[in-house]
Order: C-alpha cells, then sequence, then structure tokens
C-alpha cells in the first residue's frame, strides 16, 4: 500500500470529493475499450429483455422498467465489492460503466413515460415514472446494505 | 442478427461517449450535483425523443435509439450517485438530482420529439 490514495477511474464515485473530479491522465485506448465492451455486452442484454417482453404504448414497460431496477440493484452491489475487496482496476469501469451503464437505459425511460402519456394512459404513464424512480433508489440502497451486511458477517467469522 | 449488430455498434459508441462526458462536466463544475451524468441523460433523452419523433427506420432505431442513447444514458450511475449523496448527508442534493433528472429528462424527450414532429412535417 502506498500513500496517495488511487486514482478514481470511472464516474461512479463520490463526486463531494474534489479527487473524484480530477480527470486521469488521459483515459487509455484499453480503458475506453473495456467500457466499449461492457456496454455492448449491457445493451444486447436490454435489447434481449425488450424483444421478448414488448408492451403496447398504452402497456407498462415491464422490461424497460425490471432492467433499470436490476441495474441498479447490481451497481448496489458491485460498489460495496469494488470498494470493499481487492479487484483488478478495470472490472470496475467494465461492469459498473460499460456493462450496468449499458444495461440501465435512462432515455427508454422518459420515452416510455412519453410513449403511455401520448396514447391517453396517463395512470400508467404517472405509475411507471414513479415506480421505477422509487424501484431504482430501493434497489441501489438493498444492494448496497445486503452485500456491506454479507461481508461483515464473513470478516466476523 | 443484423438489429443486434447495431445495437453493438451503437453501444460500443455511446457508452465510452458517457464516460469521457461524464469526466469533462464533472471536472469543469464545483457543485456536489452530479451534473455529468444529467448532460448525457438529458442529451439522449433528447436524441431518442426526436429519433421517435421523426420516426426513423427501424435499422436506425436499433442503432441510434436502442443502441447509441440507450448506453449513452443510465440509470445505475444516476441511482447510486442520488444513494451517494443522501448517505453522505447531502439529502436535499440527492432529491433535487432525482426530481431534476425525471423532469428535464422529460422535457429534452418532448422538445426533441415535437421538434423532429415539427420539422419532419
Amino acid at each position: 500500500m502506498t500513500g496517495a490514495p488511487e486514482p478514481r477511474i470511472d464516474p461512479d464515485v463520490d463526486l463531494g470529493q474534489p479527487d473524484d473530479r480530477s480527470v486521469p491522465p488521459g483515459p487509455t485506448a484499453v480503458l475506453l475499450a473495456v467500457i466499449a465492451a461492457g456496454g455492448v455486452l449491457g445493451a444486447l442484454t436490454r435489447a434481449g429483455a425488450q424483444a421478448a417482453a414488448p408492451n403496447a404504448a398504452t402497456g407498462f414497460a415491464w422490461a424497460t422498467f425490471g432492467v433499470n431496477v436490476l441495474g441498479c440493484l447490481l451497481i448496489g452491489v458491485l460498489m460495496v465489492l469494488v470498494e470493499r475487496c481487492r479487484a483488478n482496476p478495470l472490472l470496475r469501469p467494465f461492469l459498473g460503466v460499460g456493462v450496468l451503464g449499458g444495461f440501465t437505459s435512462f432515455s427508454a425511460y422518459v420515452l416510455d413515460v412519453h410513449r403511455a402519456a401520448q396514447a391517453g394512459a396517463f395512470g400508467v404513464a404517472g405509475g411507471y415514472l414513479v415506480a421505477t424512480v422509487l424501484g431504482a433508489l430501493a434497489a441501489v440502497w438493498l444492494g448496497d446494505v445486503t452485500t456491506n451486511a454479507l461481508l461483515d458477517r464473513r470478516a466476523a467469522r | 442478427m443484423v438489429t443486434a449488430l447495431l445495437v453493438a455498434l451503437g453501444a460500443a459508441v455511446g457508452a465510452p461517449l458517457r464516460y469521457l462526458v461524464d469526466r469533462a462536466v464533472q471536472s469543469a463544475h464545483r457543485t456536489r450535483l452530479p451534473l455529468g451524468t444529467l448532460t448525457v441523460n438529458v442529451a439522449g433523452s433528447f436524441l431518442l425523443g426526436a429519433l421517435v419523433g421523426v420516426p426513423v427506420a427501424p435499422a436506425l432505431g436499433a442503432l441510434l435509439g436502442t443502441g447509441f442513447c440507450g448506453a449513452l444514458t443510465t440509470w445505475s450511475t444516476c441511482g447510486y450517485e442520488t444513494l451517494r449523496l443522501a448517505r453522505t448527508g447531502a439529502r436535499s442534493v440527492a432529491l433535487a438530482n432525482i426530481v431534476l433528472s425525471v423532469t428535464v429528462g422529460l422535457g429534452a424527450a418532448w422538445l426533441g420529439f415535437a421538434l423532429a414532429r415539427a420539422l419532419a412535417g
């Protein structure tokens, strides 16, 4: 261990820390390639889920909802694991920025709301809007708390 | 198969671009709001709204909509940053982040849709 903190290399960090905002000495091609590869995997999985469970304009977009909530649960788990366990420095950009970033989609979410509202299904639009926000935040929290508790229990043994 | 390839191609550009934009925005301001994620989410929502408004062909939708806009925008980082803010005592900033993300994102999608509709006639 050296005294200097390791430079942060992805955006999933504590934004209140000035250190976290410093741009690393030029993002390497490897880092960007790793993020791109993860993004492709995540996006293909999302597209697969959306194709497997399509919804009418007036219906609740369960596929996108599930993808976004699951992605939030997994980032909650991932960030605890990365912070508490020793991991390859490229794991976080690959899984966090790449896979989960590509898997979850904010634009698909807002367009689902837009589509339902356009179709006149205002109840569905509002319900989906609120359910995703609450589901996503609860999922991140749950992933974080559960993983911390499991690691605590393992460490206590 | 071709659709999957187009989604992959769009995502291969969208995901690293999100990282680069986020870094650039985050290093250029001093507030606690995660404006980098907000920027990509709003921009991607505007673009997807425009694509739906035209509307574009399915192939272009797969490339730019599902692939590029889908990977450019993110819920996981937005959710994580919001939790992090709430945890560190910045509850009002956390609330502002989620409210801003949803309202500005929706507004951007509506604007993109309406503009594309108007321009496409």
